[in-house]
């Protein structure tokens, strides 16, 4: 049955996380923003408490969190994550990737790893001191062409080890994840490699170097647009020894080079995070939005519903048309993530959200600094950050170009040979 | 709890529509749209589908209750095999969804089962006006009272079948607030005038009707003596115009990805293509995304939500640039073929305009 009813234990959870974006983000929000790479430890403790207290360890929907759910009742796990995104990236997008619990390196593992490496990789996010993971894809030679990254992972027969060697760039949360804070537990990252380098996507697989490894080293701190509170590292692995466990999903299929299971498993990782990078999006759109109306509100300008277009104020239709499109891509995140939650194919879903959410964060903030003038442009508020802040939302996790490209494909029903 | 899936029920009568959608609608379209003139027979094949009886409890003739969530289902279905038509089957529930929504209980077992329970038959209502900023909370047409009567005047535009109508709500002006009253068969002082002569939806009669001094008994007005609210009733026809735009863009989307697959130039596919396959991607979104807007705004209807008025109004915002954009995409698609009229697309883009104006032609 159709229904849009908001669940009791997502808007208690909404409710809970709206104090913590009041009081311990939006306060502290410029400050970050103009002292880049340092690091807000009250956040990150704070929320290290708050998740450990609430029984989640990790950001990601872990299986043992479902299993604690009664059988009867449906899963919402990856829809009380999108909702959770939302509201924390509402207080500030680049606190939320400073949020502890392993981010899209643990969903990573979550997705793809065997229950053994699930527990062995996901069991510091529920000790003591909070712990980071991060996923390293893009590398300087390539970012979105991810078939083409030359990070190499050898298997040393003698010794059981995969030798890593390569150079990855633009790692969120890479520096947390490896670097040895004492108020941190050792990450990991997870890395992608390829086991054949002629092989192309056959050969693509990922791995979970952990913190400490010898010859893994993060060799520089980005310094961004936006989002400056969260660490963009880049990292160089000069023969890292790796554990040959270290190899998501099943070891099985690395003897058949000719499929490219082990790059689909991997990109399907993407469908179930997308959505969720989509929703931080849209927590920044909805905070400029509000913030915008309140604005306006305090000018006098009162937005108007119903009204003929022909009788409305430039104002009231830019407004009106940004709730719109706002609405329409929680909408897209929402049904995705039911999706998932559902078991369902969401690829489609997925970068449908994505490259809506890209779009409308974009625009909403942009058309935010315009309409408020030389308040929108004076950095006495919040509007100018938000719209360096989310500008990225259209670049990372596939940006708005390689969406078109995987909605294109499904729709068309072409494969990415035929339609590159 | 979140759910995106219809319920069995639902399922079937979408399936249902879907099939009189495809082999009656779609391939009358062409020619009723040239003719001017729809095949009145698939408009009463349409009518048994059931799909406002079906939101009529069983006291006032019909077998069931009001859902706007599957009647937006249904019209976007239909709209996918053809917009006039399915305006034309949805017209009688202009008359009856006002009554069920807003009337008094004599109201609704006095006027709604002699619609409900037969034939197909043109119970209409008139809310346009001929101004460009046309603005359904502040009518020209006024109804002033006068004894026991309510007494019409002004001019109403875009009202379907009005020629030859069996029953008629018009809207008009009483204390600032829009109201409705029921306008029988043959009352006196109502002309209709021409045909209107449109860009689009050519098959669907649309009429203009003047109302000169036209008395109205007091028990006629929605709601009786205290009148009614408007705002349901106006965000009912927003979420109709939204699910009909939805359904006749993916019409168009469809249409343009068939063709993308099919025709070639420099080798390959045009959908191989990005120039294409992003304009594709950008319109499956959209119809996506203003698809989902429509269902919430109905499920708010459903649920009686106190923010039902705006966000059914968003649907109708995202719906009216969403259809443009879509329908204007898939001509250019089709490119010079798409210009052609032996190609559904540029029937599918006049229509498209439409929408802007439409609100107030149909209800869920």
């Amino acid at each position: 049955m159709i229904d849009f009813e908001m669940p009791e234990v997502i808007a208690k959870q909404q409710y809970l996380l709206k104090t913590v974006a009041d009081n311990m983000m939006r306060p502290v929000s410029r400050y970050y923003d103009e002292h880049e790479h340092e690091i807000p430890w009250d956040y990150i403790e704070f929320m290290h408490t708050a998740m450990k207290a609430s029984g989640a360890g990790s950001l990601a929907p872990s299986e043992g969190g479902e299993k604690k759910e009664k059988k009867d009742r449906p899963r919402i796990g990856y829809q009380m994550l999108a909702f959770m995104i939302e509201m924390l990236s509402w207080g500030d997008a680049g606190m939320y990737l400073v949020t502890p619990g392993g981010g899209l390196g643990a969903a990573a593992v979550e997705a793809t790893g065997t229950p053994e490496q699930k527990r062995r990789f996901l069991e510091r996010f529920k000790k003591e001191k909070p712990a980071f993971a991060a996923m390293a894809m893009t590398e300087p030679c390539c970012g979105s062409d991810t078939a083409a990254i030359r990070t190499t992972a050898v298997l040393d027969k003698e010794t059981n080890e995969w030798v890593l060697n390569g150079e990855k760039i633009f790692v969120t949360a890479g520096d947390k994840s490896l670097t040895p804070y004492e108020q941190l537990e050792p990450g990991f990252v997870v890395v992608w490699a390829t086991i054949d380098p002629k092989a192309g996507r056959a050969g693509m697989r990922p791995f979970v170097v952990e913190a400490g490894t010898p010859g893994v080293k993060v060799t520089k701190l980005e310094h961004k647009m936006g989002i400056r509170v969260s660490d963009t590292a880049a990292i160089v692995l000069q023969n890292a020894r790796i554990p040959f466990d270290n190899i998501l999903g099943s070891p099985e299929v690395i003897t058949d080079k000719k499929t490219t299971k082990g790059f689909k498993g991997a990109m399907s990782t993407f469908n179930a995070t997308r959505p969720l990078v989509s929703a931080s999006a849209l927590g920044v759109a909805r905070a400029t939005l509000e913030l915008l109306k309140d604005m306006l509100k305090q000018e006098g300008v009162e937005i108007r519903y119903g009204l003929p277009r022909a009788k409305m104020t430039n104002i009231e239709r830019e407004v009106i048309d940004m709730e719109t499109m706002l609405r329409e891509a929680w909408l897209l995140v929402l049904k995705a993530v039911w999706l998932a939650d559902q078991r369902q194919p969401n690829a489609l879903t997925s970068s449908m959200s994505k490259v809506k959410a890209g779009e409308v964060v974009t625009k909403i903030t942009q058309k935010a600094v315009e309409l408020m003038g030389p308040l929108g442009y004076s950095r006495d508020f919040l509007l100018g950050k938000w719209f360096r802040d989310a500008k990225i939302n259209d670049i990372f996790e596939g940006t708005g170009q390689i969406n078109r490209l995987i909605v294109a494909r499904q729709i068309l029903g072409f494969h990415g040979a035929q339609l590159r | 709890m979140y759910s995106f899936e219809p319920s069995e029920e639902q399922r079937m009568l979408v399936d249902a529509v879907k099939r009189y959608a495809a082999n009656d609608l779609r391939p009358a379209m062409r020619d009723a749209d040239e003719e001017a003139q729809l095949n009145m027979d698939l408009v009463e094949k349409g009518w048994e589908l059931g799909i406002l009886q079906a939101s009529v409890p069983e006291e006032y003739g019909g077998f069931g209750e009001r859902s706007a969530v599957t009647s937006v289902l249904a019209a976007e279905e239909m709209a996918w095999g053809d917009l006039a038509a399915s305006l034309a089957v949805m017209t009688p529930g202009l008359y009856v969804l006002p009554l069920l929504l807003a009337g008094t209980e004599e109201q609704k077992q006095e006027l709604i089962p002699p619609v409900i329970e037969a034939e197909w038959k043109p119970y209409t209502a008139a809310l346009l006006e001929w101004k460009f900023d046309f603005d359904a909370n502040d009518l020209q047409t006024t109804a002033q009272e006068d004894g026991d009567a309510y007494v019409i005047n002004g001019e109403k535009v875009y009202v379907p079948f009005a020629d030859g109508y069996e029953g008629m709500i018009v809207y008009a002006k009483v204390d600032g607030k829009t109201q409705g009253f029921v306008v029988p068969k043959g009352a006196a002082g109502v002309t209709v005038g021409e045909r209107h002569k449109l860009l689009g939806v050519h098959a669907l009669p649309l009429y203009r009707v003047k109302f000169e001094g036209v008395r109205v008994p007091k028990e006629n007005r929605i709601g009786g003596a205290a009148g009614h609210d408007f705002a349901p009733i106006l965000a009912s026809m927003w979420v109709a115009n939204a699910a009909l735009a939805v359904g006749m863009s993916r019409a168009a989307l469809e249409y343009a990805i068939d063709y993308a697959k099919e025709r070639e130039a420099f080798g390959v596919k045009i959908g191989q293509k990005q120039a294409i396959a992003f304009m594709l991607a950008e319109m499956a979104t959209e119809v996506e995304g203003v698809r989902l807007l429509t269902w919430e705004a109905a499920w708010k209807l459903d649920k009686g939500k106190d923010d039902f008025y705006k966000h059914a109004y968003l649907a109708h915002n995202g719906a009216v640039d969403m259809a443009m954009m879509v329908t204007d995409r898939a001509v250019q698609v089709l490119g010079g073929h798409g210009y052609i009229r032996e190609h559904p697309v540029e029937l599918w883009m006049r229509n498209g305009r439409g929408f802007a104006t439409f609100a107030g032609l149909a209800m869920v």
